[in-house]
């Protein structure tokens, strides 16, 4: 599956009519006149089908170039959801990386039919396994490095899923890698392509490592939750598995979700079941291949 | 203008009729007949679906197997929304009525949390934004201080803005409980009592009726629609607030076919309470914007409720342009310069002249001083 165009109708199209992306459970019609912008946006979005306009999205955004004067900052980037600006204007040089947050922000604040955790979810062997994490831990890196080993990428940040259910729903999307994330993930896969560098963001230096072709491919296969990891990366540190009370897993899964509260009891029976049928560990690791042979064991021991 | 949209309509070339009568005819389907929505051109339901989304309207449209994805998620997600915003609701009630147990004397809910409350057909998928009680002015100072024992504390406000609550407006300043996040408006009328309209608050609460299984009362029903009235056209922004009309409109049909006496109540009640101008703007605007065909009795205003012909055609040219929601890929300058009309309006109904230069002169000053400041915070200060 893939886009299907060349970069330069690509581009054209973006910034004319508008595109439009099938992105997990979401359809995005999205508009770019960013200078720059398309050349890598149509790297990271090659494996999305690509949508006629004739539909209802989901999302609809618009980022664009504002022209200001010399002697105030640089060239600033707009975006627009619906028409309306959700935050000011940002760096240009930013583009990529706002247009990405701006989806997780409509995601987010507008999408309560699903409940969503905070979580990095892949899949294997038909088993769906969480990675809530607080940033920083590690959660985008170690998500980004078992999606490039083989396993099947649903999110590095949303753990999608129907309220009162248990199956995870992929949205796979670019993953944005941060600072000292960025050389390691080069390291552990030579000759990975990557998004350009983004420096001074907010989080620092971001770039973004397209979701794979498989996953893209099979975003509308659910999975039921079977694993949930709290991983942490430690400097050296010897790599630990630790089983994880279910409570706290429980709780940890709440406290982190972006719409526990606001779904309500719904939301309670979907993190119970998924508490329920899962195991649940503490991970402590250094080293990215060490973690990913214990979550593959993990995965592979787990009944179906 | 569909077959224009159809003819355009291709693969990769989304389609946006840009005018406002398309604005108008999509939110009008949603609104009257929203049966027919799944038959709309998906440009067109995309484009109602965000419309309504814009005028706080989404959560209204039920879900149907018609639809094809995303819409029902879409839908879903408006009512998930509306559900948990009621649900926080009725827990702020819930504790409010506890923290006033010692407060004498009837406390009433209005707008949305009294729609919630009674259950009218305007609370379904209604999200909702502050909790605003009315109680008697002499009753103020003893709710005031018996929230703040129990924690509530008034949100941080400027000096200026403090005196303006308390000096000229007919609420105090906003409180909230630092575990939730729902604001609390105490009022002592529905109106400020410094405009033209001074309806007796005394009046609205002797006439209120308790809600059933609960310590608040609601306004009596005619003047429920009465304050609604007042909150629209004499309330201060009107960007958006289409829904607000829908409120009366839902609120009239509702009351006309469940409260005997209503209809012949209505018009002398209006002008008991000195509220005939905005009850003459509700009747005209829903039957005229939200084409509701109303009984006789409601839609026959008093020839004294209509203000002067050409007050009423700039009314008539400014309400639909403010009330209806941006087209959102074209923003309308005659939209924007209605609502800035508008808003000017509906200070100078608020205050005396004199009263209303100084007001927008400190508020102008506030906003210079914060701009030099050059702080990123955003509008200073939340009143008027």
């Amino acid at each position: 599956m893939s886009t299907g165009l060349d970069p330069d109708t690509f581009e054209s199209r973006l910034a004319g009519p508008g595109l439009g992306f099938r992105v997990g459970p979401f359809d995005l019609f999205l508009k770019a006149r960013v200078k720059g912008l398309a050349a890598p946006l149509a790297r990271l979005y090659r494996h999305y089908p690509v949508l006629d306009a004739d539909r209802v999205f989901s999302i609809n955004l618009t980022i664009h170039d504002v022209w200001r004067p010399a002697w105030r900052d640089r060239r600033r980037v707009r975006v627009l959801v619906d028409g309306q600006q959700p935050h000011e204007d940002m760096p240009a040089g930013q583009a990529l990386a706002v247009l990405e947050w701006a989806q997780n922000l409509v995601i987010a604040m507008r999408f309560h039919s699903f409940l969503m955790l905070h979580a990095a979810v892949l899949e294997r062997n038909g088993h769906a396994l969480l990675m809530p994490a607080a940033p920083g831990h590690g959660k985008t890196t170690l998500c980004a490095a078992l999606a490039l080993r083989g396993w099947r990428l649903f999110s590095d940040e949303f753990g999608l899923l129907r309220p009162g259910g248990a199956d995870m729903i992929p949205l796979p999307r670019p993953m944005p890698l941060k600072n000292a994330s960025i050389e390691v993930i080069r390291q552990f896969a030579p000759g990975v392509e990557l998004g350009p560098e983004i420096p001074g963001t907010i989080k620092g230096t971001v770039a973004h490592l397209p979701p794979p072709a498989d996953s893209v491919a099979a975003a509308q296969r659910t999975a039921p939750a079977a694993l949930v990891v709290f991983p942490r990366w430690r400097a050296d540190a010897p790599l630990t598995l630790e089983p994880c009370h279910p409570a706290q897993a429980f709780m940890e899964l709440a406290r982190n979700a972006f719409n526990y509260e606001l779904v309500g009891e719904a939301a309670f029976q979907s993190l119970r079941m998924i508490i329920d049928r899962s195991r649940c560990f503490d991970l402590v690791y250094s080293d990215l291949d060490e973690a990913i042979a214990v979550l593959t064991r993990l995965a592979d021991d787990t009944d179906g | 203008m569909a077959e224009r949209m159809a003819e355009a309509a291709g693969p990769g070339q989304p389609v946006v009729a840009p005018t406002t009568a398309t604005v108008r005819r999509l939110l009008g389907i949603a609104l009257r007949e929203p049966q027919a929505l799944p038959e709309l051109s998906a440009p067109e339901l995309d484009l109602c679906l965000r419309l309504l989304r814009r005028a706080r309207l989404l959560g209204r449209i039920e879900s149907s197997r018609r639809f094809t994805h995303p819409v029902p998620d879409i839908l879903r997600s408006a009512r998930v929304i509306a559900e948990s915003r009621a649900r926080v609701a009725r827990w702020e009630m819930d504790r409010l009525a506890w923290a006033l147990t010692g407060v004498d004397g009837p406390v009433l809910v209005l707008k949305g949390c009294a729609y919630l409350l009674l259950g009218t057909p305007n609370a379904t998928g209604r999200s909702f934004a502050d909790v605003d009680l009315l109680l008697p002015a002499e009753a103020l100072p003893a709710a005031e201080a018996a929230l703040k024992a129990r924690g509530w504390s008034a949100t941080e406000l400027t000096p200026y803005d403090d005196r303006y609550y308390r000096d000229w407006a007919h609420e105090l300043p906003p409180m909230q409980h630092p575990e939730r996040e729902v604001e609390v408006d105490l009022h002592h009328n529905i109106v400020m009592p410094t405009g033209y309209l001074k309806p007796d608050a005394a009046e609205l609460i002797a006439a209120a009726r308790p809600i059933e299984g609960t310590r608040f009362h609601a306004l009596a029903p005619v003047d429920m629609v009465l304050h609604a009235a007042v909150h629209l056209f004499y309330g201060g922004e009107m960007d958006g607030s289409l829904r607000e009309l829908v409120d009366i409109a839902d609120l009239l049909q509702h009351f006309d076919a469940t409260e005997p006496g209503f209809r012949d109540a209505f018009w002398p009640r209006a002008e008991a309470l000195g509220l005939l101008r905005p009850a003459f703007y509700a009747v005209r605007y829903v039957e005229r914007l939200l084409e509701l065909r109303l009984p006789a009795a409601l839609a026959a205003a008093p020839a004294r409720a209509a203000p002067s012909r050409p007050v009423l055609a700039l009314m008539d040219a400014l309400v639909p342009l403010a009330l209806y929601p941006y087209h959102p890929e074209r923003r309308a300058r005659s939209a924007t310069a209605a609502r800035q009309a508008l808003f000017i309006r509906s200070h100078w109904v608020k205050m005396p002249p004199l009263m209303l230069a100084r007001h927008l002169g400190a508020k102008t000053l506030a906003r210079l001083r914060h701009q030099m400041r050059g702080s990123g915070k955003g509008e200073p200060g939340a009143a008027g």
